[in-house]
């Protein structure tokens, strides 16, 4: 990091001469610092040790996503949404597959509801975890991130047992998801939620009470309710400013409605409070995963509109409608009524949206991406005002930047 | 006559949906910054006139039935055939009535839009993200730079002429030891695969001799459907 320039002042008017001015200076941060949660370059304007202005400057990781899913059938624009915010991705095509499903008017059998519901809270779990370790890593702390990865593999190996993939699922379809979990799965998943617990205490135990973790945190980004308002923030930061708000509480979707979860609400608005609010997300998060594992209905997995998601591999076989339905799903794609939508879930990080406007044809018009990070780091610069250097590492691990989702 | 009252009363008779009626209220009260709403698809949405955008947006977050503190999102739409070719899409949430609402104005390429930076904190980001990628402008925006391209490009990405593949792209000049530009240059054709059948697309066309189509419900669906599965 560029050491503080510090020079001598002549001033002819008074004593001061001799003392040592600090002159206010600009600093680079990044794109490739760790505490910089991926490819984020904060300008920053310092005076001494004391951040006077925070200029992020995003957009390196930008791929065009938006542009590329307007040229892509709906079911090949599915697949970008895992790469947005690539440590939630079921979340991501949760919205998208809500979205879709919204303009066809398609209903989801309940086994898959279930299913998706499942796992998105097991989204949530894994976000959080590696939100907390690495946020501690920045602020010092080590050991949290070298015990709870080994727990985080765990669910990823659910994620591949599912859908064969560790991270870019492409799991949730609009109609359903792509295929129903192996046998066994549901009963190794109780069991990691049982065992997942020890886990969360440990992590308590390890950063909870301790003082340097506490020092760095408390008081640190204070957000207070209206200014979470104001900036647009949504999920665990704003919840963390004291905004009992979730939008799976308050427009549940899929089979939300029937979970029994409490929404964690933070007092104080700092870096601590958000830290607080994740770790009980987490504890809620596997109740909810207990209850989907405990009353998951059997059934179908997606719905058998045959126009929308794929007829079965063994029906092919012996229908010629089925095999022409197969052939067009996969060369033409499904052709999506014209209407727009806005429809948003509540990933890890916050409020997802996808914005969708359809016009009639198998490809969508305009899909606008709506990334809780963008609005959150938007207000670092308010949040880091008159911190130290330090704090800022500390406002952007507790923020929980991920920037595939915010350059998009 | 009395067959038109009868018709009048028959309409008055069934109930309004609640959305359309909350709807009608604001429209009353902002009747000259309000062009028309829709309630399709049980979501709110207020076409507005361009200028009068700061009003109703003022209105629209302090006013006791409204309240929607937060401006979630900015966006634009393109739409190359229209006079006005650009759409500016704001979505709105209200918490303490749990609803949302989105507000549309039209712009083109020339007429700046008001900024929404003074009622908003989360507004300049997205406006800059929607200058950035359509080249609408903002007045008011104190701060007008681009935010995702790269530094120094050149266009506006997502408008519809925009193509795909951009037009510059970027390669490590082992000569010069540095990151150099240079216009794209694909080894093979750019392909597009359009599969779109050119009748599917045609959803609000009536097809000549297709009249009858969907008029009786206890038709018989011809072709595949789910209901007459070939027995496994």
């Amino acid at each position: 990091m560029t050491s503080a320039i510090v020079e001598k002042v002549t001033d002819d008017e008074t004593e001061m001469s001799q003392e040592h001015f600090i002159k206010p200076y600009t600093m680079n941060f990044g794109p490739q610092h760790p505490a910089a949660h991926g490819v984020l370059r904060l300008v920053l304007e310092m005076d001494g040790e004391v951040v006077e202005r925070a200029d992020p400057h995003i957009g390196l990781l930008h791929r065009g996503t938006e542009k590329l899913i307007e040229y892509k059938t709906y079911m090949q624009a599915l697949p970008y949404f895992d790469r947005l915010d690539y440590v939630s991705p079921m979340n991501q095509e949760h919205a998208f597959a809500l979205s879709v499903e919204k303009l066809l008017g398609l209903n989801v059998p309940e086994r898959a509801q279930y299913i998706r519901v499942l796992f998105c809270e097991l989204t949530r779990i894994l976000n959080h975890v590696l939100n907390i370790t690495t946020f501690a890593l920045d602020v010092g702390a080590i050991t949290p991130a070298l015990w709870a990865f080994e727990e985080r593999e765990k669910g990823m190996e659910f994620y591949d047992r599912v859908c064969g993939a560790r991270l870019h699922a492409n799991y949730i379809r609009p109609g359903g998801v792509s295929m129903d979990v192996p046998a066994g799965l549901l009963k190794d998943m109780q069991a990691w939620t049982e065992s997942f617990p020890k886990v969360l205490a440990d992590l308590d135990a390890l950063l909870t009470n301790n003082r340097i973790f506490k020092q760095r945190t408390v008081d640190i980004g204070v957000v207070s309710k209206e200014q979470a308002l104001d900036w647009g923030f949504t999920g665990p930061c704003l919840r963390a400013s004291g905004v009992a708000w979730d939008l799976r509480k308050s427009q549940p979707y899929d089979v939300y409605a029937k979970m029994d979860f409490d929404i964690p609400v933070g007092k104080t608005g700092d870096c601590y409070a958000r830290y607080l609010v994740r770790m009980e997300e987490m504890r809620q998060s596997l109740r909810i995963m207990q209850q989907c594992i405990r009353e998951m209905p059997e059934g179908d997995i997606k719905t058998n509109d045959y126009k929308v998601t794929p007829p079965p591999r063994a029906e092919m076989k012996n229908s010629m409608e089925a095999l022409i339905h197969h052939f067009k799903l996969f060369t033409e794609g499904y052709h999506v009524p014209a209407g727009e939508t806005y429809t948003a879930v509540e990933a890890p990080k916050g409020e997802f949206g996808v914005y969708l406007v359809s016009d009639g044809t198998n490809r969508p018009y305009r899909c606008h991406i709506r990334a809780p990070g963008f609005a959150h780091l938007q207000a670092l610069d308010m949040m880091s005002k008159g911190h130290m250097l330090a704090d800022v590492v500390a406002n952007i691990g507790s923020l929980d930047i991920v920037f595939g989702e915010i350059d998009r | 006559m009395a067959e038109e009252i009868q018709a009048a009363a028959a309409v008055e008779e069934t109930p309004k949906d609640p959305m359309v009626i909350y709807a009608e209220e604001i429209q009353a009260r902002l009747a000259d910054g309000i062009i028309s709403f829709d309630t399709k698809g049980n979501e709110l949405v207020f076409h507005v006139k361009r200028q009068s955008l700061l009003g109703v947006m003022a209105y629209l977050r302090d006013a006791d039935e409204t309240q929607f503190k937060q401006l979630i999102d900015v966006c634009g739409v393109d739409h190359p055939n229209r006079a006005e070719r650009f759409e500016v899409v704001y979505q709105l949430l209200s918490m303490r009535h749990n609803i949302r609402a989105r507000v549309k104005i039209t712009t083109d390429e020339e007429t700046p839009v008001p900024s929404l930076s003074t009622l908003f904190s989360s507004a300049p980001w997205c406006e800059r993200e929607t200058w950035d990628m359509y080249g609408i402008m903002f007045d008011g925006l104190a701060d007008h730079r681009r935010i995702l391209t790269d530094y120094g490009f050149d266009g506006h990405p997502l408008r519809k002429d925009f193509p795909l593949s951009g037009n510059v792209e970027v390669r490590y000049d082992a000569e010069q030891k540095r990151v150099v530009y240079g216009p794209v240059s694909l080894p093979q054709d750019f392909r597009v695969f359009d599969n779109l059948s050119p009748w599917e697309a045609l959803t609000d066309i009536q097809l000549p001799g297709d009249e009858k189509a969907g008029e009786n419900p206890n038709m018989p669906k011809i072709g595949w459907h789910p209901t007459n599965k070939v027995s496994e």
